[in-house]
């Protein structure tokens, strides 16, 4: 047992800790959002330079990382500063993908994502599908030599952003998942801000054509894939979480201190002391919860989503109390757009939106745990 | 023991309901059903409507305009009007600053203030809290320094709900500050027209302003537009803080809440079934309708005592806390059961515009809006920790 990062890491996470403290505010965020932008293309490829996006890829993919605790260590730190830009959807969704599945060819892709050059996205969701992956409704006909696709797809990160994207369609009764350049015919891309101030977007795939080398993975390997690639991305968003909760922790440790009521700073209150103290106890489980799944990632899979929805439901009820426990500590200012709690809350209470629920994760659980 | 309503007040239900399916815009209905921004046209709209049929202000006695029910008629309108997707009343003028200006102002702050809350002339606003007095609302700086027969005013309120809306708006300010700090206020009404009062809206989690700051610079407020006596102010705050906490349990907004939740449930599909048959969300939605189920009869069995004279007091702060939790959890449950398409912020959609490109049902883009939004009632008018302080005091003698 050893429960400290490797030197290695700790590098990565300092170095990461340098630039976003340098590099990344609150306020620049805001403005930024306030422009209308997506994310800042600078810092992504200052977060590139740093070797942030070649962490997430093993030395085999031209990374040098990979691994559970190497998703980890970065998203903690992504969402301690509240970090926007497309990380997620480039170098874990995209991009593992693209490791697992693609021929030589599309595996050249990888480098221009390392190195910050290409934005890629999944399409994956429909519309009405929740958080079931297998329910893929869009449809992929061979026409020749070609295959023809039609259907819509929705909540696709950064979609709008992408130069590539990963859409999914059903062919023959399986998943089969292609790899589309933003600008080809017959697809239409519509961006949109989300709650947290990250992007999604909807997509409409009309008579898209595409060639069968195009097609990312053979038959039948689609949804194995899809379900390591979301075992990665809920790691990834719960290490998120696990920053943001941190980031939220300390503002309100400090509110607690500083704001004086009655005569006296509020943190003096033995109420406020002990649910403050609650919320330490959740996040340190919250804590745990990562390094158990960061742990099992690469486990035989029924053992690797045991931990995933553990872990999902586990980051999904402390996300929720810590954000409002956070918030009615610090009463009216908490709530407010210009204050960083409202925005760390905000992003706690989508991310279980995201890949499943607490409801979704629990009932997979109880599915798994008793198989 | 009897559970029941009489038959006048089973006849007063039907008179409410019809009235409400006659009269009631379906725009604005509409709007409220799905959780969007309500403009100013839309509430002054319904405020002249109710007007106009003598309802706007059930509180008030006959001779003011007012309706003169009792609290269970009350109660009944409340039920009604969530239920039909009405927009909750304004309260400000109508059920907060009019008992104060009845109780302890002049006849001549009567004459002039009060038809004007009717007829929608004047829109108040409250000024009580400031950046350094939340809870602790006796902290409060904004000072008042008489000056011939005006007040001078200068400082700063904040949280102003819909004070961007607002031309008047009742104050807490210090005018002495030699004695101890409930005794050095006074309680002003100032035309926000005036020459140094300066409105800043604050945009909140959920991406609206529904809260302003208020600053005040060398403002002059005339003498005659201090209510009752200078420097006892504070009893006329508490005064005012009483009638805040009527309807604070909130029944009719939580039934409308969760009728809205069971339908949104057993129409979503989630994992091949309904929502409404996934045990882990059903049994909540369960527990809060259980927890409701109680809660109406809490809250009756409140507001039958008041009726026969007895002042609800610190079991307001009951129902406060358990109304507003159970109004959160509704939201919550809301939110979740929008699932990823509570992630999109459509702020056209929120202003009135029509969903025909969100590819989300129709309650889905006000879900996480109104979770956030929510928060708010646990932490204003005196947060549930404030509450809880209450009950431990005034109800266990602790």
């Amino acid at each position: 047992m050893d429960f400290n990062l490797s030197e290695e890491r700790r590098m990565l996470r300092d170095m990461l800790q340098r630039l976003l403290s340098e590099r990344y505010s609150h306020d620049a965020r805001r403005k930024l959002l306030a422009s209308g932008a997506a994310y800042d293309t600078e810092i992504l490829s200052e977060l590139a330079d740093l070797g942030i996006l070649g962490a997430m890829f093993s030395e085999a993919d031209n990374g040098f990382g990979g691994t559970g605790f190497d998703i980890a260590v970065v998203f903690e730190e992504l969402g301690r500063s509240g970090v926007i830009e497309p990380v997620l959807a480039v170098a874990v969704l995209g991009g593992a993908l693209i490791a697992q599945l693609g021929t030589d060819t599309q595996r050249h892709l990888i480098d221009q994502i390392i190195s910050g050059q290409t934005v890629i996205a999944l399409a994956h969701s429909e519309p009405g599908a929740r958080y079931d992956i297998g329910d893929v409704s869009s449809l992929a006909v061979a026409e020749g030599d070609d295959i023809v696709i039609n259907g819509a797809k929705t909540h696709v990160i950064n979609g709008a952003q992408a130069d590539h994207l990963i859409v999914s369609a059903r062919m023959d009764t399986e998943i089969v998942l292609f790899l589309v350049s933003k600008d080809t015919r017959g697809l239409s891309i519509v961006n949109h801000a989300n709650v947290d101030g990250t992007s999604g977007a909807r997509l409409q795939m009309t008579d898209l054509r595409v060639s069968k080398a195009q097609q990312l993975g053979g038959h039948g390997t689609a949804i194995t894939a899809l379900n390591a690639t979301m075992a990665r991305a809920i790691l990834a968003v719960s290490a998120e979480a696990l920053g943001a909760m941190e980031a939220a922790k300390d503002l309100t440790v400090t509110y607690l201190k500083e704001r004086r009521q009655f005569g006296m700073p509020i943190g003096k209150f033995q109420v406020l002391q002990h649910r403050m103290a609650d919320v330490l106890i959740e996040i340190e489980q919250a804590r745990s919860a990562v390094i158990n799944l960061a742990g099992h990632l690469d486990a035989e899979p029924k053992l690797r989503d045991l931990h995933v929805s553990a872990t999902k439901n586990l980051i999904g009820r402390v996300g929720a109390l810590v954000a409002e426990e956070a918030i009615q500590l610090h009463g009216g200012i908490g709530m407010t757009d210009e204050y960083a709690l409202s925005h760390f809350a905000r992003r706690l209470t989508m991310i279980d939106h995201m890949f499943g629920d607490v409801d979704y994760h629990i009932e997979r659980f109880i599915q798994l745990s008793s198989a | 023991m009897d559970l029941g309503y009489t038959t006048e007040q089973d006849a007063f239900r039907t008179m409410v309901r019809a009235f409400l399916s006659e009269k009631l815009p379906a725009s604005i209905a509409e709007k409220t059903r799905l959780g969007k921004r309500l403009s100013k046209a839309d509430m002054e709209t319904w405020h002249s409507i109710l007007n106009e049929k003598g309802w706007l202000a059930p509180n008030w006695p006959k001779a003011y305009g007012g309706a003169e029910w009792d609290v269970v008629q009350r109660q009944i309108f409340e039920e009604e009007a969530c239920f039909a997707h009405a927009p909750r009343v304004v309260p400000f003028g109508l059920t907060m600053l009019a008992p104060v200006l009845m109780k302890y102002g002049t006849e001549a702050q009567r004459q002039k203030f009060l038809p004007r809350i009717l007829t929608g002339e004047d829109w108040w606003c409250q000024g009580y809290s400031e950046p350094g007095a939340g809870s602790d609302l006796a902290a409060l700086k904004t000072r008042a320094v008489l000056d011939g027969d005006h007040y001078v005013v200068n400082g700063q309120k904040t949280w102003t709900t819909l004070g961007q809306h607002a031309n008047w708006i009742f104050c807490l300010v210090r005018t002495n500050t030699e004695v101890k700090k409930q005794e050095g206020i006074s309680f002003l009404l100032i035309d926000m027209k005036t020459p140094g009062v300066v409105v800043r809206p604050i945009t909140l989690i959920d991406g609206d302003a529904e809260v302003n700051e208020v600053f005040f610079d060398n403002v002059r407020v005339p003498v005659e537009n201090l209510v009752g006596e200078q420097d006892k102010g504070w009893t006329y705050a508490k005064y005012l803080l009483t009638h805040e906490r009527t309807n604070i349990a909130g029944v009719g907004f939580s039934d409308a809440a969760l009728r809205t939740l069971k339908h949104v449930a057993a129409n979503t599909i989630a994992g091949g079934k309904p929502l409404s048959r996934n045990p882990h969300f059903a049994a909540r939605v369960a527990q809060a309708e259980i927890d409701l189920m109680a809660m109406r009869t809490t809250n009756l069995r409140v507001v039958s005592a008041a009726a026969k004279g007895q002042a609800p007091g610190a079991e307001s702060s009951m129902l406060k806390i358990k109304g507003t939790l159970l109004r959160q959890e509704l939201t919550a449950l809301l939110r979740r059961a929008a699932g990823p398409d509570a992630m999109p912020y459509l702020p056209d959609y929120l202003e009135g515009g029509d969903n025909a490109d969100s590819m989300g049902p129709e309650h889905a883009p006000a879900a996480a809006p109104g979770y956030f939004n929510m928060r708010k009632l646990s932490i204003f008018g005196g947060s549930n920790e404030i509450q809880r302080t209450i009950i431990s005091k005034a109800i266990l003698d602790l």
